[in-house]
């Protein structure tokens, strides 16, 4: 054991005239930061332990509690930051690579904030939402090239399967293992009280959540964890994941010591293994193989529900894309760099991908010039932080967005970027049973329904602003985009003119 | 006759029930004044029993056939009408046989006033202070007591 040189990254500032010494700061702190003292009857904090999750600041019944960055901080450097430092550091401590949970923290560019939305004056009248009906319903699949008639009027041309949504949000893919079973029931409730799915990610759906099927999308990831016809049966929906944007061309693995009897059971490997994805699925080498697992996944369904297929965010995705709606899928799920996980190695998460905002107008504008946009539909995540995001995606051309870290901030998480720990304080990324209690199911998903309730709200007011009552009439309407403080080369990728043109 | 039921599958042992039942007991609304140390504290209407993983906080159930009522040598564990079970603490000689029989050790002789303290459902607030100060909605108000 190395002695670690790396001073303490918070500051635990305690109102010692408000302190009751209840406990609660001890009680609920998952990394050894609040110890009482009882000989001197006070609570002492362990600085150096403290991650920065504000539970004992958020429970403390007196408000007794500050926790603060900037503890102690290196002499300034420009290139040699605190970051840099204390990376430097963990790695000679450990060895190993360095983990981080929660998507990249890195400050690149968010193009969702260099982009501005229209509002109507005068010639095209903006429309009321509380007055008038607004539409957010969504389809998401395969749409026909033509549609044909029956000479009486009824529709001839037969419709592939298609997911509907009653707003353009779904709940992105997080395994159970990642979080523990109170969180996928708290999505999965969400999605059936909003109307709108919910995406298992890689660990199987468990037994008590198959009610919650017709509102549920299933992973087919690469370690094809809990992938039985049960489990595909009991979907709405299909997703091959390829890829993550978090950790774009890594698999993943799930520590054994997170595999207890309910997710071995789940996921369908012994307790205690570690549950590793691998980089590759290791049938799919070319888009004529991914065509072949999309199709034997359509043959095992009798053709019901769309099959979709989801990427990371990457240089060349356009072109992968347009491969991907010719090998069949219904649908394509693209995750920008900024996508959440419950552990990637650090470097990979802060340095891989590409920008959601730039993929998805790149991709949309392949799928355009080819003439086959209708075959398939985008749902874009990684990244999206309010209702606003949503609008402006669906503006650049998404049908719909995936949403994680969003959802778990609501339920509780702060971005500490613990996961990879399994100590999450807020009782989400664990699975200690101590822990996982900390979340209630009813109570999470009404914080859900709450969160994107809220955002149905704001996207009908923005939608009215720009004169728009049906959420379709502005699906890759680039045009009531327009950018600011953007350079002429991402102004053509976006395709999205400067403001005040 | 209503209670307070605890969901133990979410009770995380925080404790936050028993500090807000005695601040609210003792009338003081500043929590922190309430409870700084060296005051007294009131004794808390409920009680937090953890053991490994589990927790779970533990008031006055209300009965309907409440065995305190009948043990009760002086007439001071009364029925309201509403259906709460109470203590007169006038009546009170403070023998504990109600501490005695009382199946889920729901209730405690009060060490300033040596006289029985139970859950009393706080009455004339919106709803209990242990249920309001519950983060996790592990403790709710039910019509009908066991």
């Amino acid at each position: 054991m190395i002695r670690s040189y790396l001073p303490p990254r918070f500051q635990v500032q305690r109102d010692e005239g408000r302190c009751i010494r209840c406990r609660v700061c001890e009680n609920q702190c998952s990394f050894q930061a609040q110890h009482y003292d009882e000989e001197d009857d006070r609570l002492v904090a362990q600085e150096a332990n403290c991650v920065g999750c504000h539970r004992c600041e958020a429970l403390c019944p007196t408000g007794a509690l500050r926790i603060s960055p900037g503890a102690s901080a290196y002499r300034e450097h420009a290139n040699w930051t605190d970051r840099e430092i204390r990376n430097l550091n963990r790695q000679a401590e450990t060895g190993g690579v360095l983990l981080s949970g929660m998507g990249s923290d890195r400050p690149y560019p968010i193009y969702w904030d260099h982009l501005l939305l229209d509002a109507s004056q005068v010639t095209n009248p903006a429309i009321d939402p509380l007055r008038e009906p607004m539409e957010l319903r969504t389809y998401l699949g395969r749409r026909p090239d033509a549609l044909e008639l029956a000479p009486d009027g009824r529709l001839a041309t037969a419709l592939e399967p298609q997911l509907t949504l009653e707003l353009p949000v779904m709940f992105s893919a997080i395994s159970y293992g990642a979080i523990n079973l109170n969180v996928c029931r708290a999505l999965a409730q969400a999605a059936v009280t909003l109307d709108t799915y919910c995406n298992t990610g890689e660990g199987g759906l468990h037994q008590s959540l198959y009610g919650y099927g017709p509102h549920t999308i299933v992973q087919v990831a690469s370690g094809r964890f809990g992938v039985h016809l049960d489990y595909l049966e009991a979907a709405a929906a299909i997703e091959i994941k390829i890829g993550q944007g978090a950790k774009p061309g890594i698999g993943g693995h799930l520590p054994g010591e997170k595999v207890n009897e309910a997710i071995s059971h789940t996921r369908m490997i012994p307790v205690g293994s570690d549950a590793l994805s691998p980089a590759p699925q290791h049938d799919i080498y070319s888009i004529e193989d991914l065509r072949l697992l999309i199709y034997a996944l359509k043959e095992a369904t009798t053709y019901a529900k769309p099959v979709g297929v989801k990427i990371a965010a990457v240089h060349n995705c356009a072109a992968i894309a347009s491969g991907i709606a010719r090998a069949g899928a219904d649908f394509i799920a693209i995750d920008g760099f900024r996508g959440g996980t419950g552990a990637a190695p650090t470097m990979i998460r802060d340095n891989v991908g590409i920008p959601i905002e730039f993929a998805l107008a790149a991709v949309d504008s392949r799928l355009r010039e080819e003439g086959i946009r209708n075959q398939v539909s985008l749902v874009v995540g990684g990244g999206i932080r309010c209702s606003a995001d949503v609008v402006k995606a669906i503006a650049l051309g998404a049908d719909a967005c995936y949403i994680a870290t969003a959802a778990l901030i609501a339920i509780g998480c702060t971005l500490c970027q613990q996961c990879p720990t399994g100590k999450c304080a807020w009782g989400i990324a664990t699975n200690d049973p101590l822990l996982a209690r900390r979340v209630n199911p009813e109570l999470a998903a009404e914080r859900l329904v709450n969160l994107l309730g809220g955002w149905a709200l704001e996207i009908r007011e923005m939608l009215g602003g720009m004169g728009i009552n049906a959420i379709e009439s502005l699906r890759g309407n680039r045009l009531r985009l327009r950018a600011i403080g953007l350079g002429d080369r991402e102004l053509d990728i976006l395709g999205v003119l400067p403001a005040g043109q | 006759m209503p209670a307070i039921a605890a969901d133990e599958e979410y009770c995380m042992g925080c404790r936050l029930c028993e500090i807000a039942c005695m601040a609210q007991r003792s009338g003081i609304s500043d929590l922190a004044k309430a409870l700084r140390p060296g005051r007294p504290r009131p004794q808390p209407g409920t009680r937090v029993e953890t053991e490994g993983v589990r927790a779970v906080s533990i008031s006055c159930r209300h009965c309907q056939q409440a065995p305190c009522l009948l043990a009760c040598l002086t007439g001071a564990m009364q029925r309201t009408q509403d259906g709460r079970v109470v203590v007169d603490r006038d009546r009170c000689a403070g023998c504990g046989t109600c501490v005695l029989v009382c199946p889920y050790g729901a209730v405690a002789i009060s060490p300033e006033r040596k006289v029985a303290s139970k859950c009393d459902l706080c009455p004339g607030w919106e709803q209990p202070a242990c249920v309001a100060a519950c983060p996790n909605r592990a403790l709710r108000v039910v019509e009908e007591s066991p």
